[in-house]
């Protein structure tokens, strides 16, 4: 069957897969490690970053913790964040992004300040975890304050089925909850003191309870 | 039974060094360093512990490959506990900081290291923080730096934050990322005990393991190995997941029965379920049937490894029989697909592919023979990469397309009628990639008439 090739959709760069191409110019030469005099770097940054260099025999192990930095500092991996630790590491940002796209909190598109990790591994959906993610997305509705993502296994199957909002541990959740995280979120207050697993004592004090019904 | 871990576990604020020192924290640490380094090293290899993040690999023969004499070694503490089902290090690192820490110094002393990580994963916040401060602590009082407590031992501890991704637990691939590289995995040998972290002698242990190596020193190296069984000494936290009443972790002593743990400890299944099939060791072990023949299995080592699955990272998932086993499949294989650092084509593919066999059986395209075309795949990933990630999606996968073959047919059935395409045309799969086992003739048709 032969195919109309104007009936094949594409994207704005040409290709038939999404963002292949995104951050590629072949017309600009490859980005040499950023000059100092010409990089503004924030003071207090540029010393967070420096610190965690002098921790290592090698400075450059210090990668994960700059972007980390960095990411706190600017909300995201953005190319001025990726291009500022470069220039304090002294590695090229082409080095820099290929760390930020390897690892999953890395952010390298614009994220809400708010990130909400649900669990969507084995021991979670197990206990309705899908459902969870699906109602914390309808609960934060498309709100560019939120990041909301399902994640892999957050190493809390205990509290099956959890979330990790803004790094606090929480669960066992219901779909109710997910409209209270938002709401606490939105408010600026503690996200479900009752449910923070750090409160919780270990396990073999606790009720038998009915989870996984 | 005395436990190791669990006993004061929750001893209010036991996280502080100064209730640490009152329960009788750091006294192992004076002792050791009383004794010659060969002598702590003697008693671990005594004790017969072994490994806790997953291969099982006896700690003390671990310290006796890496060379003697002066030069730059390091010790890095496992901390980037992400096998699917485990959350035991979380807790014990939460709620014990400094037995780690005192686990580390000593580890080190018997090895000769001067410099140490703790390589923790990014997503355990709270608990990187809780370790840098009792670091903090332990720093002032004198437990690491130079000279520690007037002795020839000198220590630093860097906790390292780690950025969220599975691989980096499996030990060459974390020495990258600590590095300051993506988190792929070297090609072994060397092996890290000889060639690790920036080309030096690293000696890697998991989080459990080292919390092992005070009360080792404590208790004495063969009074340990009393504990548990002869092949698997001591006790171990194991973390239960799933389809239970009371998930959470558990410390026993190796050996027990897993039903005991599945039943007595955790509440077995809600009202009215049974066990279906169980991951005894992570997401990464070979799930096996909830018969009583499995259920009565000893929790150790070797027991688990005859039956034809392995003790891992001491995590047991349970799977009650509400649930299809084919979303269980299908989300493990995921989980692989998304956390395979596509380094090495049998697992990029394999993982991958998979996915798609499994996406095909649930929206009822697919046809029984796909069943032996992904156990092929399976077969074909084990063993021909450079880590085991492949391997860890494969085992389980094979381990329950052979237990759970039929349910997989009835499913791949079931769905194909939904869609209307009907029961699938009896097949038989001559072809070179026919799949593992004797081949099913299907019943009724005469196999010869089929090839002519």
């Amino acid at each position: 069957m032969a195919i109309d090739p104007s009936q094949v959709r594409r994207f704005a760069h040409g290709s038939r897969v999404p963002g292949w191409d995104d951050a590629v110019d072949l017309t600009k030469d490859p980005a040499v490690v950023p000059d100092p005099a010409t990089t503004p770097v924030p003071e207090a940054l540029r010393a967070e970053i420096e610190a965690h260099m002098a921790k290592y025999p090698d400075p450059r192990s210090a990668s994960i913790p700059a972007l980390h930095a960095v990411q706190r500092w600017h909300g995201w991996c953005s190319p001025t964040a990726i291009e500022q630790a470069a220039c304090v590491m002294r590695l090229t940002p082409a080095y820099m992004t290929s760390v930020a796209t390897f690892y999953d909190m890395f952010d390298t598109v614009p994220t809400g300040e708010h990130t909400i990790y649900v669990c969507t591994n084995i021991s979670c959906s197990l206990m309705g975890a899908d459902a969870v993610y699906a109602e914390m997305l309808e609960a934060a509705g498309g709100d560019p304050r939120f990041n909301v993502r399902g994640f892999e296994c957050l190493g809390a199957c205990d509290i099956a089925p959890m979330a990790s909002v803004n790094g606090e541990y929480v669960g066992p959740l219901t779909g109710d909850d997910c409209k209270t995280i938002v709401g606490e979120l939105l408010e600026g207050r503690e996200v479900l003191p009752g449910k923070q697993l750090r409160k919780r004592p270990r396990a073999d004090t606790l009720p038998m309870g009915e989870q996984g019904s | 039974m005395k436990l190791l871990f669990y006993e004061d576990i929750d001893h209010p604020d036991l996280n502080t060094l100064k209730v640490y020192e009152e329960t009788g924290g750091y006294k192992s640490l004076r002792q050791a360093l009383k004794m010659e380094p060969e002598d702590v090293l003697t008693e671990l290899q005594a004790s017969g512990v072994r490994g806790r993040g997953g291969a099982g690999f006896a700690m003390g023969k671990k310290v006796s490959f890496l060379p003697k004499g002066s030069m730059d070694k390091y010790l890095v503490c496992n901390a980037d506990e992400s096998e699917p089902g485990t959350f035991k290090d979380r807790e014990l690192m939460q709620k014990n900081p400094h037995l780690l820490i005192e686990g580390m110094i000593i580890a080190a002393w018997a090895a000769g290291i001067n410099r140490s990580f703790i390589y923790i994963r990014g997503e355990y916040v709270h608990q990187a923080d809780i370790l840098d401060a009792a670091l903090a602590e332990a720093r002032e009082e004198g437990y690491i730096g130079e000279r520690i407590l007037g002795s020839d031992h000198t220590l630093d501890i860097v906790v390292h934050r780690g950025a969220g991704a599975y691989i980096c637990g499996e030990e060459t691939a974390l020495l990258d990322s600590l590095e300051g590289k993506r988190g792929n995995p070297r090609l072994k040998p060397p092996f890290p005990a000889l060639q690790g972290l920036y080309k030096g002698p690293t000696l890697i242990n998991n989080v459990e393991t080292l919390m092992n190596v005070p009360h080792i020193v404590r208790m004495g190296g063969e009074a340990f190995a009393k504990i548990g069984t002869e092949t698997s000494t001591g006790t171990k936290v194991v973390s239960v997941s799933g389809c239970v009443r009371r998930p959470g972790n558990y410390e026993i002593p190796l050996g027990i029965p897993s039903r005991e743990l599945i039943y007595d400890l955790a509440g077995g299944p809600p009202e009215g379920r049974k066990v279906k099939a169980w991951f005894p060791g992570g997401s990464s072990a070979p799930v096996l049937p909830g018969t009583d023949e499995m259920l009565d299995l000893p929790y150790d080592f070797d027991s688990l490894a005859k039956a034809g699955s392995m003790l891992g990272s001491g995590a047991i998932i349970v799977i009650d029989d509400s649930i299809p086993i084919v979303d269980v499949a299908l989300k493990t294989a995921k989980f692989y697909r998304h956390e395979s650092c596509g380094k090495c084509t049998p697992c990029r593919e394999g993982t991958n592919w998979t996915v798609k066999m499994l996406e095909r059986i649930d929206s009822g395209e697919a046809t029984p023979m796909d069943l032996d075309i992904m156990a092929s795949v399976q077969e074909q990933i084990i063993g021909n990469c450079l880590c085991v990630l492949g391997d860890a999606m494969a085992m389980p996968i094979g381990s329950m397309i052979k237990h759970f073959r039929e349910e997989f047919e009835a499913h791949i059935d079931a769905r194909r009628e939904e869609n209307g395409l009907g029961a699938a045309i009896p097949q038989v799969n001559r072809g070179r990639h026919a799949g593992p086992g004797p081949m099913r003739e299907p019943t009724g048709v005469d196999p010869t008439a089929a090839v002519a």
